[in-house]
């Protein structure tokens, strides 16, 4: 079996996203392909494995062929199970698919690959992002493949799950297939990969066997980063912005902590611990089933507080009496009734899954920034068009988004960073106080990874308060002011940071598993 | 939440039988008999078929207002010709080929679903009138005793070939891949299903429907009628969409929009013997739409907020 392109070109619309590409993989090895955002390899993975016609150039890639692709292709409304055997589904007489033995036979492959915790019954589109994930991949080592394309395998899996699937890559290898992965963490790839092939705007740069992080980055990036992490100890913290009281919702049980201005509190654990639930609850995009929420005082006092007499006045027509009445205040206390009333309270969220809970592909840059806050700056309905330009040059001008490029072009058009970016330039413009951070980085190349940890200091910096989890526990480490260790719902460690050392955290959720 | 949506029609055709019996029995004071039963049946008959067809291209994530076209120049077709066995085979064969003339449309030809077959259901249409330019034809009453006998109901026995026809169908491998395509394109198109087949495939499938529904309508009406086809444009989505069909595709089932289908046929009838003038119908049948699929959605609301 061999997999060989060259001198592939392919382009989207007028963007050339492979340039004269070649790439080339052995059997029997593990091959990472390494990039920023935006440098092909998603494409170039596409092209390999025949999803994409390259418009110039050769591929050779042959024996039996499987991808995970980075978007996933599982089909959302089918069950786990359908997905899974999908291509060769359990017949019975006269060829016909046998409904009743799909589960059965379906929870038979998930644990013939060691999976368990995944119900073959449920919609994929039930599943989190990282079961979902793992079920792609379920689909694809199920296929016993000579080739594996795996595009960004690892982006939405806990370390466990990482672990998981390096021993089927490496079983695979070792049975003599070709293992091409790409990932963003480069911990990842000094682990399993046996040569590194790397790619800058839409070109190979090198192959090595061996490369270390450094060089690595000065290849992906054709520049050297300083310090990979802001130093946070030197942020000022300040007063609470938000309390949480004894709060109960979906996996969470009776989690209480304090989140004060300048902060960036780190949520820790292994993946689906309730971490999930705690940001959508506080989101208010989920009902909690009891605890209290409040937002910092010196605020409510401050903006929220209505004039002695209880009347209203009505400074901005609309912006004020919606102030009012949307939100219920009971002494300090905020009742969420959905994100509207978390935003009005000062609340922000930005998800890991920008495409389906944050960007409207489809709009302008300029459109997704300025959504939420179009009342701010109109009058009687129509848009004030100088304000509307200030506040956006403003706030790309602070985010580097896409430098030079027309805030006018589609979302859509741009690479997993720069969509992140503009979902945070968004909450930027609310003057929100509180930001809650889900798993930002997720599949950020290294350049804009670098970036948002700066923007997420500076924010601090500026007083707001963050409240960060990632995938990465590395992150978490070297980013937060203090970490929550979550496990089966419940805050099982509190650790000072900066803790530094990924493994502490890893550590503090293993051994509080272990207790149990 | 998912389980209540998916029987929606099964729900509401339950309600409306029940309405039905009850309207039925205050206003002629005995229960409805064996022969309003045979007339319910075989007037649903046609609408029945259309409404599989259409589910079929909804699942997808499509649609097909091109049901009326075919539908009647099936119609015209088989008066014309008298519903000849011969010429029934025909009708058949030219719904289907008229429906794959939608599906290459717009599976190869990339045009949206909705443009392409509004295009073409004016063309059908026009077919139609220049077949049968004045309303009139004949059904052999040989072919009328068999489809949808007056007297007994022979109409059961192909309703029940038909659900049987969509048992097997949702067994085989193209029917897991009508619901993958409807369900995410690109994935699907991604995992190696051949999506423009599926696409062809379903709207043929649409074709051949309304054709057997052409032909039942004529032996129910016993003559032809060239526009014959253009309600079951409305009625055959609104069953869809009663049947608890998603329009984004992917979720539902064709029996969910028979049972629409059926629903929708009684209410005709629930606002006849209520005494309701046939004028304000269509404002009625609206708003038995529009009530039911608001239910099916609070339903799955307050269903959802339990889980959650």
């Amino acid at each position: 079996m061999t997999v060989e392109a060259t001198g592939i070109h392919r382009a989207f619309g007028g963007v050339l996203a492979l340039r004269d590409a070649s790439f080339t993989a052995r059997p029997g090895e593990i091959h990472a392909l390494a990039g920023e955002n935006g440098a092909g390899k998603s494409t170039l993975i596409k092209v390999l494995c025949g999803v994409l016609r390259a418009d110039a150039g050769t591929v050779t890639v042959s024996g039996r062929v499987a991808t995970a692709f980075q978007e996933l292709s599982l089909l959302p409304d089918l069950t786990v199970a359908e997905n899974l055997l999908l291509t060769a589904p359990p017949r019975g007489r006269l060829g016909l698919v046998r409904r009743s033995h799909l589960a059965a036979e379906a929870s038979r492959l998930l644990s013939l690959y060691g999976v368990s915790e995944i119900d073959p019954r449920s919609p994929a589109r039930d599943l989190a992002v990282s079961q979902k994930q793992v079920v792609e991949l379920v689909r694809v080592l199920a296929l016993e493949p000579d080739v594996v394309f795996l595009d960004e395998p690892t982006a939405a899996l806990a370390q466990r799950e990482v672990d998981w699937l390096a021993g089927h890559m490496r079983r695979l290898r070792d049975g003599g297939a070709c293992v091409v992965f790409t990932s963003h963490r480069w911990r990842e790839i000094e682990r399993l990969a046996d040569r590194v092939t790397v790619f800058r705007n839409g070109t190979h740069v090198a192959t090595r066997e061996r490369l270390t992080e450094d060089e690595a980055i000065t290849l992906m990036t054709g520049r050297t980063l300083d310090a990979t992490y802001p130093d946070v100890s030197a942020i000022e913290v300040g007063e609470n912005a938000l309390t949480v009281t004894g709060l109960t919702s979906g996996r969470l049980r009776d989690v209480s902590f304090d989140l004060r201005k300048g902060e960036i509190l780190g949520v820790g654990g292994l993946a689906g611990q309730g971490q999930r639930d705690l940001f959508l609850t506080l989101f208010g995009a989920r009902k909690p089933v009891a605890g209290q929420l409040s937002v910092g005082r010196s605020r409510i006092s401050a903006r929220r507080q209505p004039p002695d007499d209880g009347r209203v006045v009505a400074r901005r027509a609309f912006g004020a009496v919606a102030r009012r009445f949307g939100v219920h205040r009971t002494g300090e206390r905020w009742s969420l009734r959905g994100p509207k009333d978390a935003i009005r309270a000062g609340i922000a969220y930005v998800p890991e899954d920008r495409k389906a809970e944050g960007l409207l592909l489809p709009l302008s840059i300029r459109d997704n920034i300025a959504l939420t806050t179009l009342t701010r700056r109109s009058r009687a309905g129509f848009i004030r068009h100088q304000a509307e330009n200030a506040a956006i040059s403003d706030v790309t001008g602070k985010l580097a988004i896409g430098a030079g490029r027309a805030t006018s072009r589609a979302a859509g058009e741009l690479s997993g960073g720069n969509q992140q970016k503009t979902v945070m330039a968004r909450w930027l413009l609310t003057d929100a106080d509180v930001f809650l951070l889900y798993d930002v980085t997720r599949g950020v190349d290294a350049a804009t990874k670098h970036d948002i940890y700066h923007l997420i200091a500076d924010l601090a910096r500026n007083g707001k308060a963050i409240l960060f989890y990632s995938s990465e526990t590395e992150e978490i480490a070297h980013l937060c002011h203090r970490v929550l260790v979550l496990r089966e719902g419940r805050i099982a460690a509190e650790l000072a940071g900066p803790v530094g050392d990924a493994e502490e955290i890893v550590a503090a959720s293993i051994r509080e598993t272990a207790d149990a | 939440m998912r389980d209540l949506q998916d029987r929606l029609g099964y729900l509401v055709l339950i309600a409306t039988a029940v309405a039905y019996f009850a309207v039925y029995t205050t206003s002629l004071g005995r229960p409805p008999g064996s022969f309003d039963y045979l007339a319910i049946l075989n007037t649903t008959m046609p609408l029945a078929l259309v409404a599989i067809g259409q589910s079929l291209v909804v699942l997808t994530g499509g649609i097909d207002l091109s049901v009326g076209g075919v539908v009647s120049v099936c119609v015209a077709v088989t008066a014309a010709t008298g519903g000849a066995p011969g010429w029934i085979l025909v009708v058949l064969l030219l719904g289907a080929a008229a429906g794959l003339v939608n599906g290459l449309i717009v599976a190869f030809g990339r045009i949206a679903p909705i443009l392409t077959t509004l295009a073409t259901l004016s063309i059908y249409t026009g077919a139609a009138l220049w077949v049968l330019p004045v309303p009139g034809g004949s059904i052999m009453p040989e072919v009328r005793a068999v489809l949808s006998n007056p007297n007994i109901p022979t109409a059961l026995g192909w309703l029940a070939l038909a659900v049987a026809g969509w048992w097997v169908l949702r067994r085989t491998r193209f029917g897991m891949r009508v619901y993958a395509v409807g369900s995410d394109e690109t994935s699907a198109r991604a995992v190696g299903i051949p999506v423009e087949r599926v696409k062809t495939a379903v709207y043929a499938l649409s074709g051949l429907c309304s054709a057997l529904a052409g032909v039942f309508y004529v032996s129910t009406t016993t003559a032809g009628d060239a526009n014959a086809g253009a309600p079951f444009i409305l009625t055959s989505i609104a069953s869809v969409v009663v049947g608890g069909v998603a329009f984004t595709g992917g979720r539902g089932s064709a029996m969910g929009a028979v049972a629409g289908a059926v629903a929708l046929t009684l209410v005709i009838d629930v606002l006849f013997f209520a005494g309701i003038d046939p004028l304000y119908q269509s404002l009625f049948q609206g708003l038995f739409l529009v009530v039911a699929v608001l239910l099916g959605t609070a339903a799955a609301l307050l269903a959802r907020r339990r889980t959650t």
